[in-house]
């Protein structure tokens, strides 16, 4: 099994790991094995969710995202491209003018928000929606966790994958075409840096599923910018800011649950969050139940984005920041939709390479011995107590039967049975 | 290997009629067991959409029904028998759109007269006997080698 293949943005501290399984209860995918009194993550398994993260009591499960102190090396430019979660972060008196400002005061040459691709993007999802044929629903492709599971989990609903390109990635290609223009640099001189409020993120930068190469170069933690921020902002005047599209407004939407859905031209949408809640509607959608739905919003964090688990403030003050920022900031962009329909026809929006699947490795190659050990496992979890008590390193009795089976852990490990 | 040939995983479940909270589970969990065998992707999304449709048929339709999954190497069977009402006209009933179901049932998103049809489509081979106030007996078969 490769499990080197996959890169992931977390990693367990083994020192001040204490094995008290915290993490490997929450994996929906069950990625995390509790061996010798310490957590270990499964590579092909993990889909960077980052529910470990949050589990952990001690902080054992360390996420990797980039260090301020780390920007700048070989570049002669440097961009900073803030999640929109950044901006709910604040009390209601600093603008994301005044965050945008000092990102710029941080030492960021310059400061692209993501909120006019953001509203372009609904837009050209909306036409996406009116032309495409089917299969139903559309998933969005904003979330790399929810991505990630999809190809791992669901293989055959890749493509019910957004095929379109999202609004981070749009505003760092543009940002770096513009800048190149004008600064007279090469796009390779530049480096765009995302603020993130997950370690999912760092992931789809370091390691896209649909392109050989992130349009972002780094990902700084919002957690990691936010304290000189918050100092910066709270002796600032309002300030005017570069933006990348002239008519910018502030595009609040994808930070919350639901709000990128709820600007499309379709009633047929829902938005779900939460692991546990996202794989009962992969479910749904694989056995054909949601096919009357046009998309899903998909986010691994509970109530999207401003959830993450690189943020810092509570989500549900977070939450209702964000809702005052969209009344407050939001404006119709209706009157762009001519523009950004011609946009989506040449291909302004579109993925570079489809979403593929990344099935995991079945039992065995074989499909005969495969099923032999399907029956063998059965016949083990049979024998086990299900109780789900964890306390042989595997999540529940199931996962312990089959990691019994490929021969990773021996029978007399469960100490319920042994007990009896 | 003659042997490994032979080799057969049988499973049964129970389906409760009317139990909307747990409707679906069934399919699921044979999903989850031919994505572990490692069937081609396309076989198991038919497999997986033809038994949901049938375990949301007992759930809307029967009292309950006995589910019994089986899969070799080359076949997978999923034999739904349930006890309830039965179909009087099956003809009638594989027709697309046609439908029994309550204004009730409908207003959940079931009970479109899509079913039968659905299940057929992703069956390679379907057999349905049924007795009017005795029950259905539903048995899918598809093949995992084009």
């Amino acid at each position: 099994m490769a499990h080197d293949e996959y890169y992931h943005a977390h990693e367990v501290n083994t020192e001040m790991c204490d094995g008290r399984m915290k993490c490997m209860r929450v994996c929906p995918t069950s990625a995390i094995r509790v061996r010798g009194g310490t957590a270990s993550i499964i590579g092909e398994l993990c889909v960077d969710c980052g529910e470990c993260i949050r589990a952990c009591p001690h902080r054992a499960v360390v996420p990797l995202s980039d260090r301020l102190d780390e920007v700048r090396h070989a570049y002669k430019c440097s961009v900073a491209i803030p999640s929109p979660v950044l901006y709910s972060q604040f009390p209601s008196d600093v603008t994301p003018r005044q965050v945008l400002e000092g990102l710029k005061q941080m030492g960021f040459d310059h400061v692209f928000d993501v909120g006019a691709a953001c509203d372009w993007a609904t837009l050209a999802t909306s036409v996406f929606l009116r032309e495409h044929k089917g299969p139903w629903p559309i998933i969005s492709s904003y979330c790399p966790a929810v991505v990630r599971f999809i190809q791992v989990k669901y293989p055959d609903l890749t493509e019910h994958v957004l095929p379109m390109e999202v609004p981070r990635e749009i505003t760092a290609r543009e940002a770096k075409r513009r800048l190149a223009g004008d600064l007279d640099i090469a796009e390779t001189d530049i480096e765009a840096v995302y603020i993130t409020a997950c370690p999912a993120k760092v992931v789809s930068i370091r390691q896209p599923a649909e392109k050989e190469r992130s349009w972002l170069d780094r990902a700084v933690a919002i957690s990691e910018v936010y304290g000189p921020l918050r100092s910066i902002t709270s002796k600032m005047e309002d300030v005017p800011v570069t933006h990348l599209f002239d008519e910018a407004s502030y595009g609040p939407g994808w930070s919350r649950l639901g709000g990128m859905a709820g600007l499309l031209k379709t009633d047929r949408w829902i938005a779900v969050s939460g692991m546990s809640d996202v794989t009962k509607i992969l479910d749904d959608i694989e056995n054909s139940k949601l096919r009357d739905m046009e998309f899903v919003e998909a986010n691994a964090c509970l109530g999207g984005c401003i959830g993450g688990s690189l943020t810092v403030e509570n989500i549900y003050v977070a939450r209702s920041r964000a809702i005052r920022l969209e009344q407050r900031f939001h404006q119709n962009i209706a009157r762009h939709e001519r523009r950004v329909e011609r946009l989506h026809r040449e291909g302004f929006f579109a993925m570079e390479n489809p979403v593929r699947p990344r099935p995991l490795s079945p039992l065995d190659s074989d499909i005969a011995k495969a099923i032999a050990k399907v029956k063998r496992r059965d016949a083990i979890y049979e024998s086990l107590p299900k109780i789900d008590c964890g306390a042989c390193g595997s999540p529940d009795c199931l996962t312990f039967a089959e990691d019994v089976v490929k021969g990773e852990v021996k029978l007399s490990q469960c100490v319920v049975r042994s007990a009896h | 290997m003659s042997d490994d040939r032979q080799v057969m995983l049988r499973e049964t479940f129970s389906v409760t009629g009317g139990d909307f909270s747990h409707a679906g589970e069934v399919s699921t969990t044979i999903k989850s067991m031919l994505k572990q065998i490692g069937f081609p992707a396309p076989v198991i999304r038919r497999v997986a959409i033809a038994t949901y449709e049938a375990e949301m048929n007992v759930v809307v339709y029967a009292d309950r029904a006995v589910v019994t999954f089986e899969a070799t190497p080359s076949i997978i069977r999923v034999i739904l028998e349930d006890q309830g009402r039965g179909i009087a006209d099956l003809d009638l009933a594989m027709q697309e759109g046609y439908s029994t179901a309550t204004d009730e049932i409908r207003e959940m998103g079931f009970g479109a007269g899509m079913g039968l049809p659905n299940i057929r489509k992703n069956s390679d081979d379907l057999e349905i006997d049924s007795e009017v106030g005795v029950g259905t007996t539903v048995r899918i078969t598809v093949f995992t080698q084009a």
